[in-house]
């Protein structure tokens, strides 16, 4: 039987894939398990090829997200309701979850405006939430700075390194410039870990105190949960006023066609750094929203799997989709933790999960850019 | 102590090219950053581990320790590039038309997989090389090379030369070259671009199996988190050298390997991860497109 019949039948066929993946398998672990994996692969595999032909698995239907115009608008108040309720009927710990969502949330939206809006592939944007979570962990413990006097600051430090990064990087392209923000990354991360002086090193800052508001401290996670959502929802306000402003129409533009743009007289460099500057803002927020959550930061909440995960927070919602940004990193903050039941086994879903999604929905969640209605 | 850092570097750099290799083969057709290339470098050194742990047990090492070793770089090249042709085809394969973006973020979901896939069958205590070379070597100038090490500098230079003859004198290496350059036209003068790139994902996962292998018996311990910093690396000395350049990665990788060891060695060896990037980020400000890689002019 020669090699194209044997792809044809797809009873030989799922044997072969079946008989391939427990030989790939068999090193790592017994004889066993091995089998067992190849039976339950070769069940698997010709059921689904009696019921259909293999090849057209990968071009399942697209799910459409279309919904009536009544459910469409509905759905943002409905989603702001079910979000203040949460406090009300949540655990500590769920509240917790959702807290650290919030501000992924805050670094998608931002990484957003940078990769989705302007097309500019960032790996490093971790660095960026560092630098803000820092900056606050040190003007508090070492100033006694207060938390609303140090908003500012820190995301204007934030944005500020964020421009200097752009300046000379902007220069390069494409995946050029996303190996120069990686590196950058790397390169926050061990200064963190080894300048002890200013961060301690890998011990990390301890002892930051909590936000206040009127004098009193916001010690309750309930509490909490609301200072973090009222800034995900400024800022989800903010960044859709930009995306369709002219200088939001001014990134769309780049990403589409650079050369394009500049010969429509748009600067591209400079709306470029404003790109930089104003999604690194919001990476500032983020950080110093951690770190006042937290009261402690040490280099390893910043590594280079932090870069990624926001970046696939944003893939999976849907690139420059000021929501999809939003759903992605409540989806993937969430997870991990909704996986618990399934602990060891979570991150090995996670990453077929990925695997999945980008097979049968590589648009995103939500889908690309969503329209401004002007 | 010149000399010994040129020769710890050299045994660095060898194997960040080898890895390095993989990443700028793949780049080159698909520009696809592979990021589970690192993993692929980690399953190597586990099955280096494992298959010499075999022999060790079934008593062949005592036998004839050069069979031993031979049959296990074979067998972990065979499977690990088993594993890269795999994961070409689930994870690569239906993503050539999407977004560039999906590609990387698949990439991503393969590492995360089999980072974990690893920690679970293999536990995620680091385990250790069952066979020692020891500390004895050559002894010339002052400087002192381990044969572990000569072996390393000369089966990587011994595999760079060959993957360059390959792609420079072979029909299969011509027709990767005129992939590279251009699918649709590759494939309208009756190249199988398919199997063009399994074969690229086959021959890139071998290069990074020898190098994890080898590795392994370098410092003796593995962990399943090892391909994450050396894919971060070997990708920056094929960014380095030009991504999509095959001699600038093997140039990209030897010049990163010396400056870490030199760097580590004579500033600080806290910040021996930082000056890869640092001379990366200054290459690539003189240079955008690498040292070797050619400055492409737009098309409108």
């Amino acid at each position: 039987m020669n090699y194209a019949a044997v792809k044809r039948h797809p009873l030989l066929r799922s044997l072969l894939i079946s008989l391939f993946s427990a030989i790939l398998f068999l090193p790592f672990k017994d004889l066993k398990s091995s089998a067992i994996l190849f039976a339950v692969l070769f069940i698997c595999l010709s059921a689904i090829s009696s019921v259909k032909n293999l090849q057209a698995l990968p071009s399942l239907p697209k799910i459409k997200l279309a919904h009536p115009r009544f459910l469409r608008s509905a759905s943002m108040p409905a989603g702001i309701i079910i979000f203040l309720a949460f406090p009300f009927f949540l655990k500590d710990y769920y509240l917790d979850v959702l807290i650290m969502s919030g501000i992924y949330m805050l670094l998608a939206l931002g990484l957003n405006i940078i990769v989705g809006f302007t097309g500019l592939l960032n790996l490093g944007f971790a660095a960026f939430y560092a630098i803000g979570a820092y900056t606050y962990a040190i003007v508090n413990t070492k100033l006694g700075m207060d938390f609303w006097v140090a908003v500012p600051l820190s995301a204007g430090i934030t944005a500020l390194s964020g421009i200097a990064l752009a300046i000379p990087a902007l220069r390069l392209r494409g995946d050029y410039l996303a190996i120069v923000t990686l590196g950058f990354g790397e390169i926050v991360r061990l200064v963190l870990n080894n300048w002890d002086n200013l961060t301690n090193g890998p011990n990390g800052i301890t002892g930051i105190a909590r936000p206040s508001i009127f004098g009193t401290a916001i010690g309750k996670l309930n509490m909490y949960y609301y200072l973090v959502f009222i800034f995900v929802v400024i800022a989800a306000i903010i960044i859709r006023r930009v995306e369709c402003s002219r200088i939001g129409r001014a990134w769309i533009s780049i990403k589409e066609n650079e050369i394009a743009a500049s010969s429509i007289g748009i600067n591209t460099t400079k709306y470029k750094l404003y790109a930089f500057a104003f999604g690194t803002f919001w990476a500032g927020i983020a950080g110093i929203l951690f770190s006042s959550k937290m009261q402690f930061v040490s280099p390893e909440s910043f590594t280079f799997m932090e870069s990624v995960l926001i970046l696939s927070m944003i893939i999976v919602g849907g690139l420059g989709n000021t929501y999809g940004a939003i759903a992605g990193a409540f989806i993937l903050a969430l997870l991990p933790e909704m996986l618990r039941e399934v602990q060891s086994y979570r991150m090995l879903i996670l990453g077929i999960a990925l695997v999945l999604l980008m097979i049968f929905r590589p648009q995103g969640i939500l889908g690309g850019f969503k329209r401004c209605t002007f | 102590m010149l000399l010994q850092q040129l020769i710890n570097g050299l045994t660095l750099g060898g194997v960040y090219a080898l890895i390095a290799l993989g990443y700028t083969m793949v780049y080159g057709i698909l520009e696809l950053i592979n990021f589970a290339h690192g993993e692929i470098y980690m399953l190597g050194a586990y099955l280096g581990i494992i298959f010499l742990g075999l022999f060790t047990v079934t008593g062949l090492t005592s036998v004839s320790l050069p069979l031993a070793l031979f049959l296990t770089i074979l067998l972990t090249i065979i499977v690990c590039s088993a594993y890269g042709f795999t994961m070409e085809k689930i994870a690569y394969k239906p993503l050539r038309n999407a977004p560039r973006l999906s590609p990387l973020i698949s990439a991503i979901g393969v590492s995360i997989f089999l980072q974990n896939y690893v920690m679970l069958t293999q536990g995620a205590t680091d385990k250790v090389f069952p066979q020692r070379f020891g500390d004895s070597g050559l002894q010339f100038l002052n400087v002192n090379m381990t044969y572990l090490q000569a072996l390393i500098i000369i089966v990587s230079g011994v595999l760079m030369l060959s993957l360059h003859l390959f792609i420079q004198k072979t029909r299969m290496g011509k027709a990767m070259r005129a992939t590279a350059q251009d699918k649709t036209m590759a494939s309208l003068v009756g190249i199988n671009v398919n199997s063009i790139i399994s074969a690229t994902f086959i021959i890139g996962a071998g290069l990074a199996a020898v190098a994890g292998i080898m590795v392994a018996s370098y410092y003796g311990l593995v962990n399943y988190y090892i391909g994450y910093i050396a894919g971060i690396k070997a990708f920056t000395a094929a960014v380095l050298g030009g991504i999509g350049n095959i001699p600038g990665a093997m140039l990209g990788g030897i010049i990163l390997g010396l400056v870490e060891s030199a760097g580590a060695a004579y500033i600080s060896s806290e910040y021996k991860d930082a000056y890869a990037f640092i001379i990366l980020i200054v290459i690539l400000l003189i240079k955008p497109a690498g040292i070797l890689g050619k400055t492409t002019e737009e098309k409108v």
